[in-house]
């Protein structure tokens, strides 16, 4: 764990010399870059305007329960963060290692985000939201079309904090996400989803993980090209049960 | 110099007979087409329309030929016979995961399918079901069930863009049922199909990518339910609504991109499962038809396979026996040895008995097959060889059956009996169509008997030591094959 840490911090280290470039061409808006698809809440008036309402609640202040079925619904999301690919079949693990190991804000993986806080990706301002899903799978394409911000060629930053009352060995984080994904906790890398994904749950899980007594971690990162895009998380214990005697915070 | 002839011959003789396996996954003919229609049978013939209008006729079910006719254009079909009409439901738009997703299933009715015939005409088409631009739904990928237990229609739409959708239709007029809502019944799906069986409902659909040729990772899922609205669970309890399906098909043989699964009942124990495969390398990639026998195991479907060329024991499930040429059993000799002793010096091996060591024992001629005990003698092997150049069924060309390395060839007799004639002629009585039942084992039909035309016998045993052709019977074991490589 440790060399992992380590490891990530030299990464990001270089990752930010070169971050200019790269965030130059990530956040190129769709006025500025020919191959970033409009968001399409923008260019026509469509028939189903999606409301936040709708898949979210607002979080208040303080901890949360977790249901029986264990999905993590309480998450600060990132507004969409601009990668146009016209298919999601160029998710390759490469792909995905280079693209969302990459730093494109400062604080990125170390600062816990703060609600409605603005971070700098390229020219652009994006805004962190404090939400509760009020379905088991956070539903990120609807969070982008709420917010009318672009829904394809995107990349999502999604974080939380989880309370636990003691260590709870021996656990295994579960993902599944629509597209790719790339998920941390407490600095270490848990859980890759490459390829042209859609969301089934239990998708993929960890090695047997520890979540520690106390605040835990979790920064995930979703990339979409075109189509739907959503996430859920949870842990299962060892006999592939949900675990849930924990709390998710928003302080 | 004959041996290298000999080897070149044998060499080519293996490289035909793997293109002739391969090819014989999917169907003959010109069977290019993308989401196909669950296969329609009408008037001897059969049919399936796919995206983009028109669709494809087969006289047999093997080789496949454009012709069958379908307006209206649009995506991603399907067909249901309902008293003594055929509804066809399709989409009027083209989804795409980029697209607005507004979208509109219609229904049209036509009394046949047969483009020629009088009563060919399509019905106005009307709309069924819709989603608007944005929606958590896209309403394409149609798929239609008529349920068995209760007479209702139900129709389930949608694709990787939201939910699955269920309305339920009059069967009667192909319009939807006044004042129903839809249900939700599976996310992340696409191309659905339904199906009933046994006191469980079956929600089929695709995961995967969708139209990227050899690159797509289409596979066909499927989830149950003891009620049509669900919810649909896969094998390990996961709901369908979570993303859950356990897989029926993926890619294999040369073949990519299995999808828009459609069930066919030929029989009682003989089902079909028709889909498309996005790609077929053997025919540059381009998306094909293909039909696999549909079996059922332990309350789950899944794709079974046509027996693969090659050579067998032919074994009756009644009592185990193989079928063989009844000639004179020869022994091999060996050394005998006490039971208790130790085995001085180095292990020789056995060698098989071959061909040639027997075949001048056998009478020539027509011969009697019978039913023995099997112990890999020559006249017990039977090689298995699809034979295209004579047609087929739907879900294989029919096979010669000859005993290995000659070319006695397993014939139907004009008695309804069994036996051997001495040369394969691609007499209707020596072609063989080798089905895979719902339970994995096989029947095995002749494509007719002399004197007996139209009575669909198969190959049967009457004992356990004699085979013979009589009417198929799925809950007897009498009527069912295994193909052992052994």
């Amino acid at each position: 764990m440790r060399y992992s840490f380590i490891k990530r911090r030299l990464i990001l280290f270089f990752v930010l010399l070169t971050a200019v470039s790269v965030n130059a061409r990530a956040a190129a808006g769709p006025s500025g870059d020919d191959n970033v698809p409009p968001p399409r809440q923008t260019d026509y008036e469509i028939q189903t305007p999606t409301y936040l309402s709708d898949y979210f609640t607002e979080s208040k202040k303080g901890c949360i329960g977790t249901e029986s079925d264990g999905f993590i619904r309480r998450w600060l999301l990132l507004e969409p963060i601009s990668k146009p690919n016209r298919s999601n079949t160029v998710f390759t693990d490469s792909y995905i290692n280079h693209v969302l190991d990459s730093v494109y804000f400062k604080g990125q993986f170390t600062d816990i985000p703060q609600n409605g806080k603005k971070v700098k990706v390229g020219k652009h301002k994006l805004t962190w939201h404090a939400l509760d899903s009020r379905l088991f799978n956070v539903k990120l394409y609807r969070f982008a079309a709420a917010l009318k911000k672009p829904v394809y060629g995107v990349i999502f930053i999604a974080v939380t904090v989880i309370d636990c009352p003691e260590d709870i060995k021996d656990v295994r984080m579960s993902v599944g996400s629509n597209s790719a994904s790339k998920w941390w906790l407490n600095d270490e890398e848990t859980v890759i989803l490459s390829g042209d994904r859609r969301m089934v749950a239990d998708d993929c899980v960890s090695k047997r993980l520890t979540l520690r007594k106390g605040r835990n971690i979790i920064w995930g990162a979703v990339i979409n090209g075109p189509g739907m895009s959503d996430f859920c998380v949870r842990f299962l214990d060892e006999n592939g049960k949900p675990v849930n005697n924990f709390t998710t915070c928003f302080e | 110099m004959i041996m290298k002839i000999r080897n070149i011959i044998s060499g080519t003789a293996v490289s035909l007979a793997l293109a002739s396996s391969i090819s014989a996954y999917s169907q003959s003919g010109e069977p290019y087409i993308h989401d196909p229609s669950t296969i329609m049978e009408c008037d001897g013939k059969y049919y399936t329309f796919g995206t983009g209008g028109g669709g494809l006729i087969s006289e047999d079910g093997w080789n496949w030929y454009p012709g069958a006719v379908r307006p209206g254009g649009g995506a991603a079909p399907d067909a249901i016979k309902i008293g003594d009409r055929y509804l066809i439901a399709y989409s009027a738009t083209g989804g795409g995961l980029g697209g607005g997703h507004a979208g509109k299933v219609l229904t049209m009715w036509n009394k046949t399918l047969d483009p020629s015939s009088p009563d060919f005409g399509f019905t106005e088409p009307i709309e069924v079901a819709h989603s608007l631009d944005d929606e958590d739904c896209d309403a394409i990928d149609a798929g239609l069930l008529l349920d068995p237990t209760t007479g209702r229609l139900w129709l389930s739409y949608g694709t990787y863009f939201g939910f699955i959708r269920l309305v339920e239709l009059d069967p009667a007029t192909g319009a939807r049922v006044e004042g129903n809502e839809p249900v939700y019944i599976a996310i992340d799906c696409e191309a659905t199909d339904l199906m009933y069986r046994d006191g469980w409902y079956y929600l089929l659909g695709t995961h995967g990518t969708c139209c990227d040729g050899p690159n797509s990772t289409y596979n066909i899922v499927v989830g149950r339910s003891r009620n049509v609205t669900g919810p649909y669970l896969d094998n390990i309890g996961r709901d369908m609504l979570q993303g859950g399906g356990k897989m029926l098909l993926s890619a294999g043989n040369h073949k990519t991109g299995p999808g828009h699964f459609g069930r066919y009942i030929e029989d009682d124990g003989v089902e079909k499962m028709s889909f498309h495969y996005e790609a077929d390398f053997d025919r540059g990639g381009r998306s094909v038809l293909a039909v696999l026998p549909l079996l059922w195991e332990n309350g789950w479907p899944i794709a079974g396979e046509p027996v693969k060329e090659g050579v067998y024991e032919i074994e009756s499930q009644r009592h185990g026996y193989a079928l063989e040429l009844a000639v004179d059993f020869v022994r091999i000799p060996y050394k005998r040895f006490r039971f208790w002793e130790k085995t001085e010096g180095p292990v020789e091996p056995l060698k098989s008995q071959t061909l040639d060591d027997v075949i001048d024992t056998w009478p020539e001629g027509e011969t009697k097959v019978r039913l023995g005990d099997y112990m890999f003698r020559p006249h017990q092997r039977w090689s298995v060889q699809p034979v295209p150049e004579y047609g087929g069924y739907l879900d294989a060309p029919y096979y010669k059956i000859v005993i290995d390395g000659t070319n006695r060839a397993l014939t139907a007799t004009a008695e309804a009996e069994v036996a051997a004639v001495p040369e394969f002629t691609g007499a209707p009585e020596q072609l063989w169509r080798i089905e895979q039942l719902t339970d994995g084992t096989y029947r095995i039909m002749p494509k007719s008997v002399p004197g007996h035309e139209g009575e669909d016998l198969v190959l049967v045993s009457v004992a356990d030591s004699t085979p013979s052709l009589g009417k198929f019977d799925m809950s007897s074991d009498n009527s069912k094959w295994r193909f052992r490589d052994r």
